[in-house]
């Protein structure tokens, strides 16, 4: 509750009747205040969405907590005997959970869409890398990738991929706090090539663990 | 009907009782291939439906008299032996089916099959039935003997599909039970529904993977349970490889054997069928014992075959290698290694060929458990489903959509709108345009699968997006949005965002039952289709009634000071009479009160709109007030 009286600030169109008992409702609330029915997802950003602020250093194990509380309440399961109007919008508001939810907890989709909801071009379209540095340091990867023939060795680079992301990660964070978004959007085209050379490590020391495919 | 579910009713004003009409008893389905097993769950303790001899599964097979009745279970099964031109088996794997997945034996059928496209028919009696029709003759057998033991009418089914069934075959199974007169609450993944029967059991908790291999479909999932949740993270598998591919194996050296004896034989659909009984008998021999020997008999030729321990291995080794190979994608998609995986449920009658049970531990690097009835568990996850969907539970299941799902783009490659894993219910959308100037309607193909080509995955369907506003060539922009379910069943709409023109969508499923076909097989299937229907008709209006009725009770209740004496009188009167409208059965009274509800209050939620307003105006004031103070 705490959270929607913060909200007053509201602006007259926020508020809305309940299609089900037609008496005022809230933008943000999931359920009506005075019947209880449930709400269209709204347009909330994926932050508000699951109750975070809009920032970049999330907790993502408190944020998986926040979800399953949320889907417990939400998911199409929890309305399999009401009418087809509720089970629609409760399937509206699960497929607006599951997409904050899967962009929040991944750094990557995380700091694309923070760029893009603070108003800079994500990073979906960039496929293409002039950073030198970051090219070199893939093909030294690469390199090191084809050359390892054993557990240890792979388990060395992959060990540095995972660094890597992690260093990459907290770069990123400090780079939202000071509000230089051109560092972060840097940082984020890093990053995104930094996962999948994690992604082919990952892929290198599994075919060596399971056996080849 | 042997006992009639009354609709209970409560004084305005009181909190009803949470659908107390809909409270009537809902089953779980395990809809196997070889097997099919009821469960029902009551207070959360699931049991399984067994008859006299204390037998839970009931074969899947169907056999058709001469007057089209059908007999299913294991009557059916003893009668493929001599009758087999009557008797239908495996039905499950031809759900969704065109003909050329049908797989053959030495070139033969194990089926007579009409040729034509879409869903494959199959002739049987005299007959020619679509596999929707045959597992709908199943379902019904298995609604009927759980009616009898339940003494209660059941209406509403949980029933389990293989993680792997794409779209074509989800529908087809909900098709089926639509014409055996069940209402699916749910379509639950079979190792989804394992796990929360085996975790709910065991008290497990942490990651773990299920290995589900069936009759004709083989899972595996990878979960995390922990208290309350079962979410899955990662699903694979092939819905064409079972328990049934060991059978054929083994009667493909079996008739390799024999060609060598006899040379090359004639063999027709009936032939095998019969064979592929000894083929399987080979194959469940082999799970106590270290040989065994079998004889083929048809064209009045006797063949004997031994079969080894190393024989079998041989033969069973490049299906569960393949098992395996699935495993370890599935543990690569999740990021996975087979060490941080705490235990391996097994799943599926076919689990029980020690050649599985041996690599699977090798690979996961563990002894897999085994410590429950690979047989039943899905079944009682199944009817635990049915009851949290019915009475309500604590646990909640998040699964995922096994197969990536794209449309065709130029070139015959197919872009993908959603990629596989994805947790669900998901919804994506994705903008289209026009390449010509005027041009009013638009065709898209729906695929399902993981290759870059159209050709090798599989198609879904075709839509024809018609309506478009007419617009030069480029600037209609046209929003298809694709919507999987939590059954992990695809819904498509479609409109154009400059106009907010909404499009029809006409779909033609590749492999499934146009809505004409399935409307005229319901016709055929239910004699009361029509009472049917209004049944239903009544049993939502009625649920539509009660939850306006809540509404207005929750208004009343906090501010009914809105309304004057003679307001809240007028208001009363209608309840009351909706009330009675309710418990009788018009739906089109209960329709009509519930409009002449919706007019008495309209007066009463514009004040309370209107005082929602104020307040919300009088918090921004009081907010203003306090930053003043603050500052």
């Amino acid at each position: 509750m705490d959270a929607s009286s913060q909200n007053l600030t509201v602006k007259n169109h926020d508020i809305h009747p309940c299609w089900s008992c037609k008496g005022p409702a809230n933008d943000t609330d999931l359920f009506c205040e005075t019947c209880h029915a449930i709400q269209p997802p709204g347009h909330a950003d994926h932050f508000a969405r699951l109750g975070v602020e809009k920032i970049f250093d999330v907790d993502v194990d408190s944020l998986e907590k926040t979800y399953f509380e949320l889907q417990h309440h939400l998911h199409p399961d929890r309305f399999a005997n009401k009418t087809a109007k509720e089970k629609s919008l409760s399937q509206q508001q699960a497929v607006s959970l599951n997409e904050a939810f899967e962009v929040l907890k991944n750094p990557l989709l995380r700091a694309d869409y923070l760029l893009q909801v603070s108003g800079v071009a994500g990073i979906s379209h960039d496929h293409t890398v002039n950073d030198p540095v970051l090219l070199m340091e893939a093909m030294e990867t690469r390199e090191a990738l084809m050359e390892a023939d054993s557990i240890d060795v792979v388990n060395k680079v992959n060990d540095k991929a995972r660094r890597d992301v992690r260093d990459c990660v907290k770069l990123i964070a400090g780079a939202f706090c000071e509000m230089n978004l051109d560092e972060a959007r840097k940082l984020a085209l890093r990053l995104k090539y930094l996962t999948k050379l994690l992604e082919e490590t990952r892929h290198h020391k599994a075919r060596l663990v399971m056996g080849s495919s | 009907m042997t006992e009639t579910v009354l609709l209970q009713i409560h004084e305005p004003g009181e909190t009803p009782i949470p659908h107390a009409e809909d409270a009537s008893l809902a089953i779980g389905i395990d809809l196997g291939t070889t097997n099919s097993v009821v469960a029902v769950s009551q207070d959360a303790k699931p049991e399984v439906l067994r008859d006299e001899a204390g037998t839970a599964l009931v074969p899947s097979v169907v056999a058709y008299a001469p007057d089209g009745s059908a007999i299913v279970g294991q009557l059916a099964k003893q009668l493929l032996l001599m009758r087999p031109e009557t008797v239908i088996s495996s039905v499950k794997r031809l759900m969704g089916r065109g003909l050329k997945d049908v797989k053959t034996i030495s070139g033969t059928l194990p089926f007579e099959v009409v040729e034509g496209e879409g869903m494959v028919r199959v002739k049987i009696s005299g007959r020619e039935l679509t596999p929707v029709e045959i597992s709908a003759d199943i379902l019904r057998a298995l609604k009927e003997r759980s009616e009898e033991q339940l003494k209660q009418k059941i209406e509403k089914a949980v029933i389990t599909v293989p993680a792997y069934f794409d779209d074509a075959a989800r529908t087809a199974t909900k098709d089926a039970a639509r014409l055996a007169g069940l209402e699916v609450l749910r379509l639950v993944n079979e190792p989804t529904a394992a796990a929360l029967a085996y975790g709910l059991d065991k008290d497990a908790e942490g990651l773990y993977a299920v290995y589900d291999l069936g009759g004709g479909t083989f899972d595996i999932s990878l979960l995390r349970m922990e208290k309350g949740v079962f979410q899955v993270k990662t699903t694979g598998g092939d819905a064409a490889l079972g328990g049934d591919d060991f059978d054929h194996a083994i009667l493909e050296h079996f008739l390799t054997e024999r060609r060598a004896k006899y040379g090359k034989e004639n063999l027709t659909s009936d032939d095998v069928k019969v064979a592929l009984v000894t083929g399987r008998m080979a194959k469940e021999c082999m799970t106590e014992n270290d040989e065994g020997d079998f004889v083929l008999e048809f064209n009045n030729k006797i063949s004997s075959h031994k079969i080894t321990r190393e024989k079998f291995d041989e033969i069973a080794a490049p299906l569960v290698e393949r098992t395996i190979e699935i495993c370890r994608n599935v543990l690569e998609d999740a990021d996975l290694f087979p060490d941080e995986v705490k235990g391996v449920v097994l799943v599926g009658g076919s689990t029980r060929v020690p050649l599985v049970r041996k690599r699977v531990g090798e690979f996961f690097e563990q002894t897999p458990l085994s410590d429950i009835n690979p047989d039943e568990v899905v079944s009682v996850g199944a009817a635990l489903q049915a009851e949290a969907l019915t009475v309500g539970s604590d646990n909640l299941l998040l699964d995922v959509t096994p197969l990536s799902l794209g449309i065709e783009t130029m070139g015959g490659i197919i872009e993908k709108v959603i990629q596989r894993n994805t947790p669900l219910p998901v919804a994506k959308a994705q903008e289209f345009t026009t390449f010509q100037d005027g041009q009013s309607a638009m065709a898209i193909h729906v695929l399902q699968g993981e290759r870059e080509m159209v050709d090798q995955n599989r198609s879904l369907a075709r839509f024809e997006l018609r309506g478009i506003p007419p617009m030069t060539a480029g600037a209609a922009r046209i929003r298809v949005t694709f919507s999987v379910d939590a059954d992990g069943l695809l819904t498509v709409g479609a409109e154009e965002v400059t106009t907010g023109v909404s499009q029809e969508v006409a779909v033609k499923p590749s492999y499934g039952l146009s809505d004409d076909e399935m409307a005229s097989m319901l016709r055929d299937s239910m004699v009361h289709a029509k009472d049917d229907m209004e049944i239903r008709l009544l049993t939502e209006a009625r649920v539509e009634a009660k939850r306006v009725m809540e509404a207005v009770f929750s208004a009343l209740h906090i501010d009914s000071k809105l309304l004057d004496e003679d307001e809240r009188a007028h208001i009363n009167v209608i309840l009351n009479k909706l009330d009675e409208a309710i418990s009788g059965d018009d739906r089109h009274v209960i329709n009509s009160m519930v409009d002449d509800l919706d007019r008495a209050t309209q007066t009463f939620a514009q004040r309370r709109m209107d005082k929602g307003m104020e307040d919300a105006l009088s918090g921004i004031a009081i907010q203003k007030l306090e930053n003043a103070i603050d500052a």
